[in-house]
C-alpha cells in the first residue's frame, strides 16, 4: 500500500476493484464502511458479484471477469475527455503520459460498454466521482492481479492515480491490500526469485555485493524461477530438491492435478510446517514447526507496518522454532549460521536492508513502525510518494485491453471466478480446525445466477459438478444474484471442492501470476 | 393567480356556501364524525332523497367539537341560515328530511343550534353552553369549512397571516410572535418565539421545521381535529415559522393510525403547493419551503423531539440527552425547531390580527387560548377552546356539564399519563401552565378526563402507569425498570396484595423515576402516582390497610351481598348473573355465594331497588 | 491544547478540551459509576447510574453527556444524587438474576462494581425476570437476556465501530431486548460473528463459550491471518488461548478483529499439530529424531547440489512465517544451497 490503513477514513472517493474487502480484509473493510457511513466518502466498487461492500456504495460497476483494464481505460477516456485531469501533477511529478493515451483514446465508453458490459453512462459517472474528490483512494487486492495481464490491470490503476494526482498525498494513493499476515514481509525479506531482501535486484552488481560481503558467499546473479516455473521444472526434472516451508500449494495453486502431479514427480521434496498439509503429504521429510502464537519476531502488514510477534504457547511434542530448524540445517550443510535469537535476525536485517534500518526490535515495542525507516530517530513512513517517486517521475505505461487467456466457449460456457470467504483462510490449515467456523460456514459451494440455473435445471442447495478443461470437482450451488448471469464463483478454500482443481495456471507474463480469477467452466447436476 | 385574485375567488366559493341555491347538507366528517356513523348516514339520506326525488347538495365538514351530540349535520336552505341537527339517527334523519328540508319547519327539539341568531326557540350555536365559554382561535375553522377546499380555508382568511409575514422581516415575525406570548402548546409551554430565536441565531445550514404531529396521550385528539379539519392553518403555520426560522424543509411527523390527517395533510400540501403558498418563491416573496409527510408507527415516545427526530432520520425513536437542543444540533445534526400542530394553528390569526390581539387573552405568564379533549364522567364530552385563566370549575360544569348521572364530581386529571389528578376542592384554580404544575399536574396536550366518585384514585394510577410502563422507549433504566416497579405494586395494592411501605416506596421510586430519567416521558410518568398519593394518600392506605376500595372498582377489595329487608326476590340479578352466583326463590330474598361472585357487578347495576351492597 | 480545570466536590480536576464529566472524572481517579459508558462509543446516557449536580445546570445532568467546561462546580455524592443512582441501581438488580458466582463475568462485571459502590438492597423491591430464552444460536457466543441491562453498549459497537447494525433494541418498555432484524436467532442475521459486541458487554449477557476460566497471562501478537494484521491480546491459560481481544491501542485495529482473529486461533492447540519430525519410508511418512531428519536432508540436499548444482534445489518460504525466519530462509537456500529459486506464495 502506498497509504496507510488509517487514511481511508480521510478520503473523499474510494475506488475499490477486484477486492472483496469486507470478506478478506475484514478490518481494513470495516474502515472503508465507517469511511462511507461516518466520514460521507464515497465508495465506487467494481466487481463482477454483488459483494457485501457494495451495500454502502454510491456505484457499482459489474464489469464481466477479466475487462479491468477496458473499464479502467474508460474511466480515463472520460476524464480527459471532459478535462478533468490533474494537469500540475502530471506535468510536474510524471512521464509517458503520450505513450499510454492511444490505448485509453481509443476506450470509449461505449466502447467499453460492450467489453465489460458495465453501462457507458456508469462509467461516466466513475470517472467523474474519482477525478472529482480532493483524496481519492484505490484499493484492489488478486481480483486485479491474479490474471494473465494482471501486470497490465495494475498500471492501469497506477495510470488512473497519477492521472487525477492521487498519489503521495493523504487518503489517496494505489492500495494493493496483501492477502497473508505476512506476504508483505516474506517479500521484503527476499522471499522473491528476483530480489535480494529490501527490494534488491538480483542482478544489479553493487547490490549484491552487499550482501555476499555479509553472508561471506558468492551469490547466484540471475533471477530465480517463480513458485509455479519451479514446479514445471520439478515435473521435468530439473529440480531435484524442494524445500516449501509454511506453504500449501498442493491447494492453493491453480490446476491442481498438474500441481500434485509436479510435488509427486520432486526426487526429494521437504516440507516444513505445523500441519500434516495436503502439500506435506507428498513430502520425504516433515518437519513441524511453530505457529504464529509460539514464536517471536516480526510481522509486516499490507500497510508497511511492522509489528512484534510474541511467544503465547510452548511448543507441542517435539516442535521448533522455524528459524531454529533453517540454522541446524544450514550448519549441517556446512554454512554457518549462529544467531541466538531472532532479534539477532533483525538485528542483521538493520544492517542489511536500508528501509528497515530504523525498525529495531524495542522500538516496535507498542505500535509498529511503518517502512521506509532509514535510521532510529525516523518515525517511519506514513505514506509513500510524498515529494517524488522512488524512480524520480511516475511512468504512464500504455495498457491496452487484452482478453483473458481462456474465455467461455460452447463446451464450457460459464465463466469461473474464485475468492475468499470471511469464515474461512486460504487453504484452511487453521480455520478448517475451527469447530464453530466449520459451522458457520461449511464450505464447498459454487455460487451460480437464477437465470443460468434455471437454464440448467439446478435448484439451490443441490449438488452439482463443476467442470473444466483441467478437472472436475463436486460443489452445492447456491443459486444467487450475487454472481451476474453467466458467472459462476467459488472460494478456494476447501480440499472437498478444490477449486482450483479447475483454474487455468496461465501466467502472466511480468509478474508470474497465474490467472486464478478467470476460465471456461461448465456445470451439471448430479443426479 | 395573484393573492388578491385567489381571495375573490373563495370568498365568491364561500358565498355558495352561506348562500346556497338548493339545500346544502354538510356533515360532520372528522374521525369522530365518521366513527359515530356519519358516513352511513349520509350515504342513507342521500338515497333517501334521492328516492323522493328532492334536490340537495352534501358536503363534509370536519369536527365542531361537540362529540357527544356526534353524529351532526348542519341544513342550510337558501336564503337561511344553517341549523344544526345532532345525535342523529336514519329515523331522525329521514324525518329531519321531511320537516326541514321540504317543510322548512324545526319540530320539537330535533335541531340543536342555528348557525346564526337563535330562532323559534332554538338555540344560537354560540349561546350553547358547551360553546358559550369557548373561544375558538386554533379551532377556528374547524367544523366550519370544509377541510378539502383551500377556497374556504382562504375565504376565513387563509394565508392573510403568511401574506403578511412575507411582508415584514423574519425578526419582526418572531417579534410579533413574541408579542402574543404564544407557548408551545405539545405540553412543555415554552414560549414559541424565544424558541424561534435560538434556532434562527444558531448557526449550521439548512435548517429545519418539524411539525410534530405525533399525538400520543390516550384520549386526546385535538391535534387530529385540527389536522382533519383544518389542514391548512397547520400548513400556514409552518410557513410562518419556517420563515422566521430561515428553513427552507419542513416535515410533518404525523402517526399512520391517523389515515384522515394524513390524507388531509397530502391534499392541503398539493394544493398549496399549486397555489403558490408553499414550494418555490411563495407569493413571490423569495422564500421557498418544502414540506413532506413522514409517517410515525404510533409509538408514544416519539413525540419527544429527540424521539421524533431519530425517527425521522430512519433510526429508532428513541430520546437522546439535550443538551444540545434541536435549535442547535437537531434533524441530521441541522438547528431545527419543532413545533405542536395547535400551536402552529394559533400562528396564522396572530400573524393576521397582531400578536397583541391573541395575549388579549389569558393570565400574566400564560396567553391566548388552550383547547383541551374533555372526557370521562362528564355531560358533554368533545373538544373545546378556552381562554387561559378559565376555572377548572368552568371547564367540567358550565361547558362539560358536570356529570351525566348526577354523581359527585371528584377530581380531573389533566396532561395525560404525564400529568396528575387534581381534587375538585382546587376546582377555583385558574388553568395555565404554572398553576397547573403548583398543583403537582401539568396543562400537557390538552386531555382532560372527569373522574367521579366511583372512580377509584389508586386504580387510576396504575392505569396510567402501564400506559407509560408500555410506552417507555427502553433506553434508560429508571423509566423502564421504575415504571414497571411502580405498575407492579399498583397492581399488588389493587389486587389486595399491597404491602406496609408500599406508599413510601412508590413515593420514593417516583421521585427517582422523575429525576432520573432521560426524558420527559419517564421525568413525568410518576405524575399519576404522586399526584393521587398527594390527594388521596387515605385511599391507598385504605387499600392497604383495610383492605377495601370504596369506589368499588379493585375487585379484590370488594365484595357484593345482598341486602334481605331490601330484596324482593325480582330474579333480575340471578337471571343475569353470569355464573349463576345468586339463588333465592321468587319473591324471597337472594343470597350471593361469594365463591362463584367474579365481582361484574352486574347485579348491582341492574337491581333497582338499591338491594345489592358492594362493600 | 489547553487543560480544563473544573472541580468534583471541591476537588479540583483538569480535564481535555472536548472530554466529558465522566471521562475526566474517572482519569482523575475518581469514580463515577457507569454501565452504558464505552471510552470507544458515543456517550447514551441511559443508565442514568453516572447523574451529577452541576451549578447552574436545571435537574441531575449524566456525567458522560456533559462535556466539560472551565470552572465548573460538579457534585458527585450529593444525598439526592446518591438517592437516584441507589434506586436506579436497585431497580436493576431486582431485575438481574443473582447468580453471580457461577457468572461468566463474575467479579469483572460492571453491574456488580457499581452495585457494591451504592451499597444496594435488594430485598424492598418486586424482583422479575425477563422469559426469552437465550440465544445460542450462535457457535462463539451466547446472548442471555435476563442478565441484560439494555445499555446498548453491543447494539452501539455493532453500528457506531462495525458500521454494520447487525442488532438493534426491539420492542418498547420492559419489553424491550436486543435482537437482530426480525427477531432472527443472530446466527440467521447479517452478524459477522467479530465478536466486538462481547468484548463490549458489562454484564454477562453475552459471553463467549467456554471462556468461563480466566487467562493466567496475556500475551499481545499479531494475528495469523489476513495482511491486516491486526494486534491482539491472547489470554492464556494451560497453554492454550483462553481468550482474544482486540488491542485497544494498536494504530491498525484499535481494538477491532474478525471472527478469524477472534474466535479462529484455536487451530494451534489442535490434536492435529506435528509433533515429531516425519521420513517416507516404502511411501509411508513415519516419525523419526530430528538428528535423523536434519541429517538426512543435510544430506540429500548436499549431494543434489554436487551432483546437480545449486540450481537443482528450490525453495518457497512463507508468508505466514515470520520476517526473521524468511529472511533466515532466503539466505539459506541463496547462500546456504547456492540457489537462485526461492519464492513464495505472494501471487495467490
Amino acid at each position: 500500500m502506498t497509504n496507510s490503513i488509517s487514511e481511508f477514513e480521510t478520503a473523499d472517493t474510494v475506488f475499490i476493484i477486484g477486492s472483496n474487502t469486507t470478506e478478506a480484509h475484514p478490518i481494513i473493510g470495516l474502515k472503508l464502511r465507517r469511511a462511507a457511513l461516518f466520514h460521507g466518502a464515497k465508495i465506487i466498487v467494481a466487481d463482477p458479484r454483488r459483494i457485501d461492500i457494495t451495500q454502502v456504495a454510491k456505484l457499482h460497476l459489474r464489469q464481466r471477469s477479466g475487462t479491468d483494464v477496458a473499464l479502467i481505460n474508460a474511466m480515463m477516456n472520460v476524464i480527459l475527455a471532459e478535462g478533468l485531469e490533474d494537469k500540475n501533477f502530471i506535468a510536474e511529478r510524471t512521464e509517458g503520459l503520450e505513450d499510454a493515451l492511444p490505448a485509453i483514446k481509443e476506450m470509449t465508453p461505449e466502447r467499453a460498454e460492450k467489453i465489460t458490459g458495465v453501462p457507458a453512462e456508469n462509467i461516466r459517472q466513475a470517472g467523474r466521482m474519482f477525478a472529482q474528490a480532493d483524496r481519492a483512494s484505490i484499493v484492489y487486492a488478486m481480483g486485479i492481479t491474479q490474471h494473465s495481464h494482471g501486470t497490465d490491470n495494475v498500471k492501469a490503476l497506477c495510470n488512473l492515480a497519477m492521472l487525477t494526482g492521487n498519489l503521495g498525498k493523504e487518503g489517496a494513493g494505489v492500495n494493493p491490500l496483501r492477502g497473508q499476515n505476512n506476504v508483505q514481509g516474506a517479500c521484503d525479506m527476499g522471499g522473491l526469485p528476483n530480489v535480494l531482501p529490501g527490494y534488491k535486484p538480483v542482478t544489479d552488481e553493487a547490490a549484491r555485493k552487499v550482501f555476499e560481503e555479509a553472508w561471506g558467499v558468492k551469490l547466484p546473479e540471475k533471477p530465480g524461477l517463480t513458485m509455479i516455473e519451479m514446479l514445471n521444472a520439478a515435473e521435468k526434472g530439473e529440480i531435484k530438491a524442494l524445500f516449501i516451508m509454511g506453504e500449501n500449494p498442493a491447494l492453493s495453486d491453480p490446476n491442481l492435478n498438474h500441481t500434485r502431479h509436479a510435488l509427486d514427480q520432486c526426487e526429494f521434496l521437504v516440507v516444513q510446517d505445523i500441519f500434516l498439509t495436503e502439500t506435506a503429504q507428498f513430502a520425504d521429510v516433515v518437519l513441524p514447526g511453530a505457529s504464529f502464537a509460539e514464536k517471536d519476531g516480526t510481522f509486516t502488514n499490507t500497510e508497511r507496518r511492522v509489528g512484534r510477534v510474541r511467544q503465547a504457547l510452548t511448543l507441542p511434542g517435539q516442535a521448533r522454532q522455524d528459524w531454529q530448524i533453517i540454522q541446524d540445517l544450514s550448519n549441517r550443510m556446512g554454512y554457518a549460521m549462529k544467531y541466538d535469537s531472532p532479534r539477532q535476525i533483525l538485528e542483521e536485517i538493520n544492517q542489511l536492508v536500508p528501509q528497515y534500518a530504523g525498525i529495531t526490535w524495542y522500538r516496535i515495542e507498542k505500535k509498529g513502525i511503518q517502512w521506509p525507516c532509514p535510521d532510529t530517530s525516523h518515525p517511519g513512513t506514513k505514506f509513500l510518494h510524498q515529494d517524488k517517486f522512488t524512480r524520480g517521475k511516475g511512468k504512464f505505461h500504455p495498457t491496452p485491453f487484452i482478453e483473458s487467456a481462456e474465455l467461455p466457449d460452447k463446451k464450457y460456457p460459464l465463466l469461473l471466478t474464485t475468492g475468499r470467504q470471511l469464515y474461512h483462510f486460504h487453504t484452511s490449515t487453521m480455520t478448517g480446525r475451527v469447530e464453530g467456523l466449520e459451522e458457520l460456514c461449511p464450505g464447498g459451494s459454487v455460487e451460480i445466477n437464477p437465470e443460468d440455473a434455471a437454464g440448467l435445471e439446478i435448484m439451490d442447495g443441490e449438488k452439482v459438478e463443476v467442470a473444466s478443461r483441467r478437472g472436475k470437482v463436486e460443489a452445492i450451488a447456491l443459486v444467487t444474484e450475487k454472481v451476474p448471469k453467466g458467472t459462476i464463483f467459488m472460494p478456494f478454500h476447501f480440499a472437498a471442492a478444490p477449486a482450483n482443481m479447475l483454474t487455468n495456471d496461465a501466467l502472466d507474463p511480468t509478474a508470474k501470476i497465474p490467472e486464478l480469477k478467470v476460465c471456461a467452466a461448465a456445470v451439471r447436476k448430479v443426479a | 393567480m395573484r393573492f388578491e385574485q385567489l381571495q375573490a375567488r373563495a370568498k365568491k366559493a364561500w358565498q355558495e356556501v352561506v348562500s346556497p341555491q338548493i339545500p346544502l347538507i354538510r356533515m360532520g366528517m372528522a374521525t369522530c364524525g365518521r366513527a359515530a356513523g356519519g358516513q352511513e348516514l349520509l350515504q342513507a339520506f342521500q338515497e333517501e332523497l334521492a328516492k323522493n326525488k328532492i334536490q340537495a347538495q352534501f358536503s363534509e365538514v370536519g369536527c365542531l367539537g361537540l362529540c357527544y351530540a356526534e353524529p351532526m349535520a348542519e341544513i342550510i336552505l337558501p336564503g337561511r341560515p344553517g341549523v344544526l341537527f345532532a345525535k342523529l339517527t336514519p329515523a331522525k334523519m329521514k324525518k329531519i328530511g321531511e320537516d326541514y328540508l321540504v317543510h322548512g319547519k324545526i319540530v320539537g327539539d330535533s335541531a340543536l343550534a342555528v348557525m346564526g341568531p337563535a330562532r323559534n326557540g332554538t338555540p344560537a350555536f354560540t349561546d350553547l353552553p358547551m360553546v358559550k365559554g369557548q373561544q375558538r382561535t386554533a379551532l377556528r375553522n374547524c367544523g366550519i369549512i370544509d377541510p378539502t377546499n383551500l377556497d374556504h380555508y382562504l375565504a376565513h382568511d387563509g394565508y392573510v397571516g403568511l401574506k403578511r409575514a412575507l411582508s415584514l422581516s423574519p425578526d419582526e415575525v418572531i417579534a410579533e410572535v413574541k408579542t402574543s406570548g404564544l407557548r408551545g402548546r405539545g405540553g412543555a409551554g415554552f414560549p414559541t418565539g424565544q424558541k424561534w430565536e435560538f434556532c434562527r441565531k444558531a448557526t449550521g445550514t439548512p435548517k429545519y421545521l418539524i411539525c410534530n404531529a405525533d399525538e400520543g396521550d390516550p384520549g386526546a385528539f385535538m391535534d387530529r381535529s385540527v389536522l382533519e379539519s383544518d389542514p391548512h392553518s397547520v400548513l400556514e403555520g409552518m410557513a410562518l415559522a419556517a420563515y422566521a426560522i430561515g428553513a427552507e424543509h419542513g416535515y410533518i411527523y404525523c402517526r399512520a393510525e391517523y389515515p384522515l390527517a394524513l390524507e388531509r395533510l397530502d391534499l392541503a400540501i398539493r394544493q398549496a403547493t399549486e397555489h403558490n403558498l408553499l414550494g418555490d418563491n411563495i407569493l413571490g416573496s423569495g422564500f421557498n419551503l418544502h414540506l413532506k409527510i413522514k409517517m410515525g408507527a404510533g409509538a408514544f415516545v416519539c413525540g419527544e423531539e429527540t424521539a421524533l427526530m431519530a425517527s425521522i432520520e430512519g433510526r429508532r425513536g428513541m430520546p437522546r440527552t439535550r443538551p444540545p437542543f434541536p435549535a442547535n444540533q437537531g434533524l441530521f445534526g441541522k438547528p431545527t425547531t419543532i413545533n405542536n400542530v395547535e400551536t402552529l394553528a394559533n400562528l396564522p390569526p396572530i400573524l393576521a390580527k397582531g400578536g397583541a390581539w391573541y395575549a388579549g387573552f389569558g393570565t400574566e405568564k400564560s396567553k391566548g387560548t388552550k383547547t383541551f379533549a374533555l372526557a370521562g364522567k362528564v355531560d358533554r364530552t368533545g373538544l373545546i377552546e378556552v381562554p387561559m385563566g378559565i376555572t377548572l370549575k368552568e371547564i367540567v360544569f358550565d361547558i362539560g356539564g358536570g356529570s351525566p348521572i348526577g354523581k359527585k364530581i371528584k377530581a380531573v386529571q389533566t396532561g395525560g399519563p404525564s400529568g396528575g389528578c387534581i381534587p375538585a376542592e382546587l376546582f377555583d384554580l385558574p388553568v395555565d401552565y404554572e398553576r397547573l404544575a403548583a398543583v403537582g399536574s401539568i396543562m400537557g396536550s390538552g386531555g382532560m378526563v372527569v373522574l367521579d366518585e366511583n372512580t377509584c384514585m389508586v386504580d387510576v394510577a396504575r392505569y396510567f402507569l402501564e400506559f407509560t410502563k408500555n410506552e417507555s422507549c427502553g433506553k434508560c433504566a429508571p423509566c423502564r425498570l421504575g415504571t414497571r416497579q411502580m405498575h407492579e405494586i399498583l397492581t399488588d395494592i389493587c389486587a389486595g396484595r399491597g404491602r406496609p411501605g408500599d406508599i413510601e416506596l412508590l413515593e420514593e421510586i417516583g421521585a427517582a423515576v422523575r429525576k432520573g430519567s432521560l426524558c420527559a416521558l419517564g421525568g413525568t410518568a410518576p405524575n399519576p402516582v404522586l399526584t393521587t398519593i398527594q390527594h388521596y394518600r387515605h385511599e391507598y392506605e385504605q387499600h392497604i390497610q383495610d383492605q377495601r376500595c370504596f369506589a368499588g372498582v379493585c375487585k379484590a377489595l370488594i365484595t357484593y351481598s345482598i341486602n334481605a329487608e331490601t330484596c324482593n326476590g325480582c330474579r333480575v340479578c340471578a337471571t343475569n348473573c353470569p355464573q349463576q352466583a345468586i339463588s333465592g326463590e321468587k319473591k324471597k330474598p337472594h343470597v350471593i355465594d361469594t365463591a362463584l361472585c367474579i365481582k361484574c357487578g352486574i347485579c348491582y347495576e341492574m337491581c333497582k331497588f338499591d338491594a345489592v351492597v358492594r362493600q | 491544547m489547553e487543560e480544563i480545570k473544573f472541580t468534583i466536590d471541591g476537588q479540583e480536576v483538569t480535564a481535555k478540551p472536548g472530554q466529558s464529566v465522566l471521562e475526566a472524572t474517572l482519569a482523575a481517579g475518581i469514580y463515577i459509576p457507569n454501565l452504558c459508558y464505552d471510552p470507544k462509543l458515543e456517550p447514551y446516557g441511559g443508565c442514568r447510574l453516572c447523574v451529577v449536580e452541576i451549578e447552574g445546570m436545571r435537574g441531575l445532568p449524566t456525567a458522560c453527556t456533559t462535556k466539560v467546561t472551565p470552572g465548573m462546580k460538579v457534585r458527585s455524592e450529593t444525598p439526592e444524587v446518591h438517592q437516584v443512582r441507589k434506586i436506579t441501581m436497585e431497580l436493576l438488580v431486582a431485575d438481574h438474576p443473582l447468580e453471580c458466582l457461577t457468572c461468566s463475568l463474575n467479579q469483572r462485571c460492571d453491574l456488580q462494581k457499581a452495585a457494591a459502590f451504592l451499597g444496594v438492597d435488594q430485598s424492598r423491591l418486586r424482583r422479575s425476570e425477563r422469559a426469552l430464552a437465550n440465544d445460542e444460536s450462535n457457535p462463539f457466543f451466547v446472548r442471555d437476556f435476563k442478565k441484560c441491562i439494555l445499555c446498548a453498549r453491543c447494539v452501539r459497537v455493532c453500528s457506531e465501530v462495525r458500521g454494520l447494525g447487525a442488532i438493534d433494541m426491539a420492542k418498547r418498555g420492559y419489553e424491550a431486548f436486543i435482537s437482530p432484524f426480525a427477531g432472527l436467532p443472530i446466527a440467521d442475521s447479517i452478524c459477522e460473528s467479530c465478536g466486538e459486541c462481547v468484548d463490549h458487554c458489562p454484564t454477562g449477557a453475552l459471553y463467549v463459550r467456554g471462556e468461563a476460566i480466566l487467562p493466567g497471562k496475556e500475551v499481545k501478537t499479531i494475528c495469523p491471518y489476513c495482511g491486516v494484521g491486526c494486534q491482539m491480546v491472547l489470554g492464556i491459560r494451560q497453554n492454550r488461548i483462553v481468550k482474544v481481544l482486540g488491542d485497544l491501542t494498536y494504530p491498525v485495529n484499535s481494538g477491532s478483529l474478525c471472527v478469524k482473529g477472534r474466535f479462529g486461533l484455536d487451530f494451534a492447540s489442535s490434536e492435529d499439530r506435528l509433533k515429531t519430525p516425519l521420513i517416507k519410508k516404502n511411501g509411508q511418512l513415519v516419525e523419526a529424531t530430528w538428528d535423523e531428519a536434519l541429517d538426512l536432508v543435510a544430506s540429500r540436499f548436499k549431494e543434489i547440489k554436487k551432483k546437480h548444482g545449486g540450481q537443482a534445489i528450490a525453495g518457497l518460504c512463507s508468508a505466514k512465517a515470520t520476517n526473521e525466519e524468511n529472511y533466515l530462509f532466503q539466505k539459506f537456500i541463496r547462500a546456504g544451497a547456492g540457489s537462485p529459486h526461492i519464492d513464495h506464495c505472494a501471487r495467490l
